[in-house]
């Protein structure tokens, strides 16, 4: 159980992100565990698994919401641990709920969010332009449908700076087309040396993806 | 020292506030109610109700700040932008003061400002008008900082049921004494110094520590 | 050194070692409290002013210091689970509460049967008996907050910050309920302070308090014991456990 300690990378861990033997147990039952994964800039990695089988739960760990119950995250070789406040500024994450308040319009969520991410941003070019929602962006988010929702959500990958983007789900409840227009922007990021690491129903198809796969949950011993 | 944090949550909290517009006069009003049923239950006249009036007010006050808690983190938990703030690089702590700091000024703030108001209809004696309104200031923003660590533990619970009053009254229950005993002190003539000093000092050992605290339960909540 | 810390946070060993004490410290607190309540019921001195109402003390003042000091146990215990993260703490807070709030329950139970002969009111506001009212309120708290959560885990990481709250809170209560009785009642009484002590009344309080001590101990030891069978459950050394019992 005493896990974590504090380990430097060798010579040959040259990955920007290692999950090393990460475990995760609920109550009495473990989750997953031994999962194993070094992932370089340029890199997109797919969680796959039935529902329930943790997808989330190890996003939120990836961005240091909860704890491994044992096993560690290596940030440039370092534990993330340790790095905290460098890792999580070089991180976004999109989680299944919006992140957006409903009283106030998308024009203003992203005003919010962009004070408390100054340093992270790109320089300025209109997000919501980007994905479409011009129109409505000074509507309240109650009025706004789910994809108008999702979209409003993604805007953010379009101004920020962070290397590492963790998604979850990032495809529902958006159409085909803006489905393709999400695709190409992961497919820039990952050019320009980004990393994305998602969970999603759909096939994507992008090159040399790597994956996880999480089985169903097992019982302990 | 600006925190862009601090600020950045303070002003968008304020802002959210302002478009619930309605929903500030929900403290006052509660306060409105329950004063009307003190003298129905007990008795209209004016002697008596002096009497008991610091101690009244102050518990009505108290209730008022119980019932106003739920608010504090509920909605930021549900819709997901809690834990976009905890992914933050920042710490939680200043973020975490500014919405307490919010809550306080939408909740205990203008109840305190209308105290005098509230007063007079209990008959409080003329000595313990300010003292009230000091009393209150002081005690209802411990009353937050407070609260917020009981808001924060029963984040990812059903709300319904006594779970929360029951957590968080007895941490509640030194700032009812000393406040009405700040109020009673006035109008007995003596110094209000010494127990406004305690409601000081109890305000700042809680401005320190809860944020702190509550911060922490956080995270505890949005790991569920 | 370290791996001894370790091993002092095994359930198992906990469980192992503690049953071969459990049988004599239970028995040690019998006889403490035995003899205490021998002497103290039946041969000490009557007291001038309250007569024999007064012996309930015996009961009385050992649950007090229990309730309190159950709490900082609890609250300590709770603290060590979350800095730590040593599961074995985590179950003593969990066990200790009940306890605690048990003995706070009976120090008010008895000091309202002292109550009734003494001032003639089973219930009377004076600054002890509702700073312990106070304090029952912080154990049920404790264990209502721990009981709400579905996950053990994130449970007792709620309760044990709660508990530590309350630590923080418990002097400025005891103060703040001290201070508010002396502006309501300027006579000096203290209703439920014993009669000041003869040795002769002293001595069966003290065995009485010792033997309380043990006797939460005890109690406290086996708690823990059903809560390790229970969380271990389906370990393979708790299994065997249960097997070998039945072969024999």
């Amino acid at each position: 159980m005493f896990d974590t300690e504090n380990s430097s990378a060798s010579p040959l861990d040259s990955s920007i992100l290692i999950l090393k033997d990460l475990a995760f147990q609920r109550n009495e039952e473990l989750l997953f565990s031994s999962i194993n994964m070094a992932i370089e800039s340029g890199e997109i990695l797919q969680i796959q698994g039935p529902n329930g089988s943790g997808k989330t739960t190890l996003l939120r760990m990836i961005s240091m919401t909860l704890s491994p119950t044992s096993g560690e995250i290596l940030w440039q070789g370092k534990n993330v641990n340790n790095v905290r406040e460098q890792y999580l500024g070089s991180l976004l994450y999109l989680g299944h709920q919006s992140g957006l308040k409903k009283s106030l319009s998308a024009d203003e969520n992203l005003l919010w969010w962009r004070k408390l991410n100054k340093d992270n941003l790109l320089p300025s070019s209109d997000a919501l332009e980007c994905v479409g929602l011009t129109r409505v962006k000074d509507v309240p988010c109650y009025h706004l449908s789910a994809g108008q929702l999702r979209r409003a959500s993604l805007a953010r990958l379009y101004i920020t700076r962070a290397k590492l983007w963790i998604l979850d789900e990032p495809f529902s409840a958006i159409d085909k087309q803006f489905a393709n227009e999400l695709k190409t922007l992961l497919e820039n990021h990952l050019d320009n040396g980004g990393i994305v690491i998602l969970t999603t129903h759909q096939d994507l198809e992008i090159k040399d993806m790597k994956y996880i796969s999480l089985a169903s949950p097992h019982k302990s011993r | 020292m600006t925190n862009t944090g601090f600020v950045a949550i303070f002003r968008r909290d304020l802002l959210l506030a302002i478009r619930h517009r309605g929903d500030l006069s929900n403290p006052i009003i509660f306060f409105f109610i329950i004063i009307v049923l003190v003298p129905l239950g007990l008795t209209p006249e004016s002697s008596r109700l002096s009497e008991i009036a610091p101690g009244m007010l102050w518990i009505i006050a108290l209730l008022a700040s119980l019932l106003s808690l739920n608010s504090m983190f509920q909605d930021d938990y549900n819709d997901g932008t809690l834990e976009q703030i905890m992914i933050l690089p920042q710490p939680l702590y200043f973020m975490v003061l500014a919405k307490i700091v919010v809550h306080w000024m939408v909740t205990g703030l203008p109840l305190s400002l209308l105290a005098p108001v509230f007063g007079m209809m209990l008959s409080l004696p003329e000595p313990g008008y300010l003292p009230l309104m000091l009393s209150l200031l002081m005690g209802t923003a411990t009353l937050s900082l407070l609260g917020a660590i009981g808001s924060a533990l029963t984040l990812p619970l059903d709300k319904e049921g006594l779970l929360l009053p029951l957590i968080v009254m007895p941490f509640y229950m030194p700032i009812l004494i000393f406040g009405s005993g700040t109020v009673q002190f006035a109008i007995d003539g003596l110094s209000i110094l010494s127990p406004l000093a305690v409601m000081g000092s109890l305000l700042a050992l809680f401005l320190f520590v809860a944020p702190y605290i509550a911060a922490g339960a956080l995270r505890l909540s949005v790991e569920g | 050194m370290w791996q001894w810390f370790h091993k002092l946070g095994s359930p198992r060993w906990f469980y192992q070692t503690s049953g071969k004490w459990l049988p004599w410290l239970s028995f040690l607190a019998l006889v403490f409290i035995s003899l205490g309540l021998v002497w103290g019921l039946g041969f000490a001195p009557q007291d001038a002013k309250q007569g024999n109402s007064f012996r309930i003390i015996y009961i009385h003042v050992p649950s007090s210091f229990l309730a309190l000091v159950g709490y900082y146990i609890m609250a300590i215990a709770g603290a060590i689970s979350i800095i730590w993260k040593i599961k074995l703490a985590d179950m003593v807070m969990v066990s200790a509460a009940p306890i605690g709030a048990s003995f706070t329950f009976i120090a008010l139970l008895t000091g309202a049967i002292w109550g009734k002969p003494t001032w003639g009111t089973y219930w009377i506001w004076d600054a002890r008996i509702t700073s312990m009212l106070i304090l029952l309120f912080l154990y049920f708290g404790v264990i209502v907050l721990q009981k709400a959560y579905s996950r053990q885990g994130l449970a007792s990481r709620a309760a044990a910050y709660l508990a530590l709250v309350g630590t923080v809170n418990i002097p400025i209560i005891y103060k703040s309920v001290d201070w508010w009785y002396t502006l309501h009642q300027p006579a000096t009484i203290k209703f439920t302070e014993a009669p000041s002590m003869h040795p002769d009344m002293f001595q069966p309080l003290l065995l009485m308090i010792v033997g309380f001590y043990l006797f939460y101990a005890a109690v406290l030891i086996f708690k823990i014991r059903v809560e390790i069978l229970h969380r271990e459950r389906r370990t393979s050394w708790v299994q065997d456990y249960f097997f070998s019992k039945k072969n024999k």
